[in-house]
C-alpha cells in the first residue's frame, strides 16, 4: 500500500501544502435510501475492515480469520465511541472511505441512522433468521421499531443491579432493600451511621435513563415522521423526584464518579450501595480492592413491590456501515462474532463484554461464583435483569448533547441550585431545539 | 505542553541579548523574596504533576487508589513496566517507537526545510518574496487542529488516510520554523561572508550546508525542539488519519487506552505507567539539546 502509492502521496505533498483552506463535510441529515441492502454473498475471497475500541478484539477476530479464509476481517482501532471514533465514522462517510463494519453504541444508533450511515442487513435471511437469538429489547434497539429494518446485530449489554456491602447491612441490622421506598428508608438509617446509601453522579446521565427505563419510561418516541422528546414523561419527573429528595436530605454523596475520590468513598465504606450495570462489577473490584468478599448483588430496587423490572446502562451494536461493498459477509462475521460461543467468552474475558444473546447469558464463564461478591454467582442476577429490561426504550440522535445539557443542570443541583426536573426540563428544551437546528423533524 | 515553552524561542530570537540591568541598584529584599516565591510555587506547580505521575507509576494497582497520592508505597515500578510491555504483546512499543519515528524524522526534515526556506527569503532578492513569506506567516496563525479534516478529506482523495504518510507528510511543514530561521538568518549571516564563499567558487547549496547552516545552528535546534514536540504532541490529526493500531503514536494510543479505563480499570494502571515513560524521550532531547541554546544566546550578544 504504501510503496504504491508513494507517487501520489509525493503529489499530495505538494497539494496539502498549499491547499490551506477549510472544507466544512457536513453529510446531510436527508432520509436517505432506507432500502434493505440485496444481501448476496460475494464471489472470491472477500477483505473487510472493522473498527471498534473493544481492547483484545483482535484475539477474537485472528480466530474468525484462521476458520474462515475466504472472509479475512481486519481490525481498525480508536479511542471509544464519543470520544472520537463517532466523529471518525462520520468523517469516514463523508470520504467515502468508512470501514465495513463499525461499532456503535445503542444510544449513539439513532444518529447514525438519522445521518444515514448504516446499511439496512433486513433483506439478509440470516439475519432477520437469527431475531430470536437475541435479548428482545436489544433487537429493537437495531431495528428502531421499523418494518424490513435491521441496521446493526446488538453485541453487548449492560443490565442493572444493586450492589450492595452485605456486610454493612448485616451488621447495622438494616434489610436489603427490595424497593424504592426501602431504599430510601435505609438510606436514612445509614446516614445516622455516618455513611451514605450511594453516591449521586453529575455526569453519568445514561445512568439516570437507566433509572427511567426500569420505570417504564422512555426519553424519545418516533412515530416514522417526527421524533417526541419526552424527557420530562411523569416517569422521568418520578424518578427525578425521588432521587432530588435523597439529595436535599443529603442521604447521598455528590462526589464526580469515577475520580479518586469516589473509588476511595466505596474503598473505605463510606458509600454502602451501587445501582450499576453488570460491565460495574469491574469498576468496583478495581476501586474498591480493601473491600473484596464484602459486597453482593441483589436486583434493583422496584416501584412496586413484587414487580421485577431492570434498567439497563451501556452496551454496543455492530453495524455495517453505509458503503460496505459485502454486506452479507459482513453480516456474517457480526453474527459470529456476537453469537458464537467462543467468540462471546473471548469478549468477556478479554474485555467484560456481557453477551446481548439469550443463549449467552448462561456461558460457562458467566455462571461462576466471584471471589470479590463473596463467591456469589453474580451473573445470575443480570442474566434475569436483561430480560427484565423494558423493550421500548428509545434513544434521540442527538444524545452527546442531550446527556452535556442535562449534566449541567444535574451539576447545578448538585451544588444546590434548582432541581432534576429543572434539569430535565433544560434537556428537553434543548433537544427540541438541536433536532430543530439538525433539520430533523420534531413535535414541539 | 507546548506552551511551557513559549519563552524559549523568544530568548533565542533576541540576539541582542537580554537587556541586563544596567547599575545594578541594591535590591530591596521583599522584591526579591517576592520573586523567589512565584519561581517557587510556579516550579511546584510544573513539578507536582510530574512527581504524582513519578509515584503513581511505581504503586500496583490496588495501592494506587488506597495509598497517599503523593509518596511512595511498595516500589513496582519495574513489574509495571514489564506489564506495560507485555501488555497487547507490547502494542505500547511500537506506538513509542512510531512517535519516535514521526517525532525525530519529522523534525529534522522540517528543520532542514524551514532552514532552507528562511534563509532563501532572508538572502536572495526576488519577486513575490515579501508575499511569500506574509503566507508563511498567515500560516503561523492557523492552527493545526483547523487543518486536520481537510487534510483527511485530501488524502482520503489519495487513498492514503491510516498510513505512515497520512501523519508524516503534515507534520515536516513548519510555518513558525521558516520565520524563526529567516529572522535569524537575517541576523547571523553576514552577506560579506556569503560574498567570500561565492569569490572562493563555492556553489550556493555549499554555501548553505558548509557556512550558513553552521551559523544558523542555534536558531535550528530551537526549531528542530520545537517541531519536535509539536509533533510528539499532535494528537488531532493522528486521531482523525489513523485507525490501525500499529501505525499510532504514543498519545493517541495512550488516550485510546484511557478512553476504556471506565469499563477495564485494569488499563489503569498502564495507562499511567505509559503516560510517565512517554515523557521521558522529550525530557532527554530538552536536557541534550538545551545547551545549544545558551550556545546561541552568548553567539548572539557577542556580536
Amino acid at each position: 500500500m504504501q510503496l504504491k502509492n508513494s507517487k501520489r502521496i509525493a503529489a499530495l505533498g505538494i497539494v496539502a501544502a498549499i491547499s490551506l483552506t477549510g472544507c466544512a463535510s457536513g453529510s446531510g441529515s436527508d432520509g436517505g435510501s432506507d432500502a434493505a441492502a440485496d444481501c448476496a454473498p460475494s464471489d472470491g475471497k472477500v477483505e473487510l475492515s472493522y473498527t471498534s475500541w473493544i481492547p483484545g478484539i483482535e484475539s477474537v477476530v485472528d480466530l474468525w480469520n484462521e476458520e474462515n479464509p475466504d472472509i479475512q476481517v481486519t481490525v481498525q482501532t480508536g479511542p471509544n465511541g464519543n470520544g472520537g471514533t463517532y466523529k471518525n465514522f462520520f468523517n469516514q462517510l463523508s470520504a467515502g472511505n468508512a470501514p465495513d463494519l463499525g461499532q456503535i453504541e445503542y444510544d449513539a444508533l439513532p444518529n447514525f441512522r438519522v445521518q444515514d450511515g448504516l446499511t439496512n442487513l433486513a433483506g439478509c435471511d440470516i439475519v432477520t433468521e437469527s431475531q430470536d437469538s437475541f435479548i428482545d429489547w436489544t433487537w429493537n434497539q437495531v431495528t428502531f421499531g421499523e418494518d424490513d429494518a435491521v441496521y446493526a446485530i446488538p453485541q453487548d449489554t449492560g443490565p442493572m443491579a444493586m450492589y450492595y456491602r452485605a456486610d454493612l447491612f448485616e451488621a447495622a441490622g438494616i434489610p436489603v432493600p427490595t424497593t424504592w421506598e426501602e431504599y430510601a428508608a435505609a438510606a436514612a438509617q445509614i446516614r445516622t451511621q455516618g455513611g451514605y446509601i450511594t453516591n449521586f453522579p453529575q455526569n453519568d446521565v445514561n445512568w439516570f435513563a437507566g433509572l427511567v427505563w426500569q420505570k417504564d419510561g422512555s426519553w424519545f418516541t418516533n412515530d416514522g415522521e417526527a421524533w417526541d422528546v419526552t424527557l420530562t414523561s411523569p416517569e422521568s419527573e418520578e424518578v427525578a423526584d425521588y432521587w432530588q429528595g435523597l439529595i436535599e436530605g443529603d442521604l447521598v454523596s455528590k462526589v464526580p464518579a469515577w475520580t479518586d475520590e469516589w473509588n476511595n468513598a466505596y474503598n473505605t465504606g463510606s458509600d454502602w450501595t451501587w445501582i450499576s450495570a453488570v460491565w460495574g462489577a469491574n469498576s468496583i473490584s478495581s476501586g474498591a480492592p480493601d473491600t473484596s468478599g464484602k459486597w453482593a448483588v441483589a436486583p434493583m430496587p422496584q416501584w412496586t413491590a413484587g414487580e421485577e423490572k431492570a434498567g439497563n446502562w451501556g452496551g454496543s451494536s455492530t453495524a455495517v456501515l453505509k458503503g460496505s461493498e459485502h454486506p452479507y459477509e459482513a453480516a456474517k462475521f457480526a453474527l459470529w462474532l456476537n453469537t458464537n460461543d467462543e467468540a462471546l467468552t473471548m469478549l468477556n474475558k478479554e474485555a467484560n463484554l456481557y453477551p446481548a444473546t439469550k443463549d449467552g447469558l448462561s456461558l460457562p464463564v458467566l455462571s461462576e461464583g466471584v471471589e470479590f461478591y463473596g463467591n456469589q454467582k453474580i451473573y445470575d442476577i443480570f442474566a434475569d435483569a436483561a430480560n427484565q429490561t423494558n423493550v421500548d426504550f428509545t434513544w434521540g440522535p442527538t444524545m452527546t448533547q442531550t446527556y452535556a445539557d442535562v449534566a449541567d443542570g444535574f451539576g447545578e443541583v448538585l451544588g444546590g441550585k434548582g432541581t432534576l426536573n429543572d434539569a430535565l426540563t433544560t434537556g428537553q428544551d434543548k433537544t427540541i431545539a438541536a433536532l430543530d437546528a439538525a433539520a430533523i423533524p420534531v413535535n414541539k | 505542553m507546548s506552551k511551557t515553552i513559549a519563552g524559549a524561542p523568544t530568548a533565542a530570537t533576541t540576539p541582542a541579548g537580554t537587556p541586563k540591568s544596567g547599575g545594578a541598584p541594591k535590591e530591596k529584599l521583599a522584591s526579591r523574596t517576592a520573586a523567589m516565591i512565584i519561581m517557587g510555587v510556579s516550579t511546584l506547580y510544573f513539578l507536582i504533576p510530574i512527581w504524582w505521575l513519578f509515584i503513581s507509576s511505581t504503586k500496583s494497582r490496588e495501592q494506587f487508589g488506597s495509598t497517599g497520592a503523593l509518596w511512595f508505597a511498595d516500589f513496582n515500578l519495574f513489574t509495571n513496566i514489564g506489564d506495560l510491555v507485555a501488555y497487547n504483546d507490547g502494542v505500547y512499543l511500537k506506538w513509542m517507537l512510531n512517535s519516535i519515528l514521526y517525532a525525530g524524522t519529522g523534525a529534522l526534515l522540517g528543520t532542514l526545510f524551514a532552514a532552507m526556506c528562511g534563509y532563501a527569503l532572508a538572502k536572495y532578492r526576488f519577486p513575490g518574496r515579501e508575499l511569500i513569506f506574509n503566507v508563511v506567516l498567515g500560516g503561523v496563525l492557523v492552527p493545526a487542529t483547523a487543518l486536520a479534516l481537510p487534510l483527511f478529506l485530501i488524502f482520503s482523495q489519495f487513498n492514503a488516510t491510516n498510513t505512515f504518510w497520512s501523519v508524516f507528510l503534515p507534520s515536516i511543514v513548519s510555518p513558525f520554523g521558516v520565520y524563526l530561521a529567516r529572522i535569524f538568518a537575517a541576523a547571523s549571516v553576514p552577506d560579506e561572508l556569503l560574498e567570500a564563499a561565492r569569490l572562493d567558487g563555492a556553489g550556493e547549496v555549499r554555501t548553505f550546508f558548509t557556512v550558513s547552516r553552521r551559523l544558523m545552528t542555534p536558531a535550528l535546534v530551537t526549531i528542530f525542539l520545537f517541531q519536535f514536540v509539536a509533533i510528539w504532541n499532535n494528537f488531532f490529526l493522528p486521531l482523525i488519519m489513523l485507525r490501525d493500531q500499529t501505525l499510532f503514536p504514543v498519545t493517541l494510543g495512550l488516550y485510546t487506552w484511557n478512553s476504556q479505563v471506565n469499563q477495564i480499570p485494569e488499563i489503569r494502571t498502564f495507562v499511567i505507567i505509559g503516560a510517565f515513560l512517554s515523557i521521558i524521550p522529550l525530557i532527554i532531547a530538552f536536557l541534550s539539546l538545551q545547551r545549544f541554546w545558551r550556545g546561541g544566546l552568548g553567539a548572539g550578544s557577542v556580536k
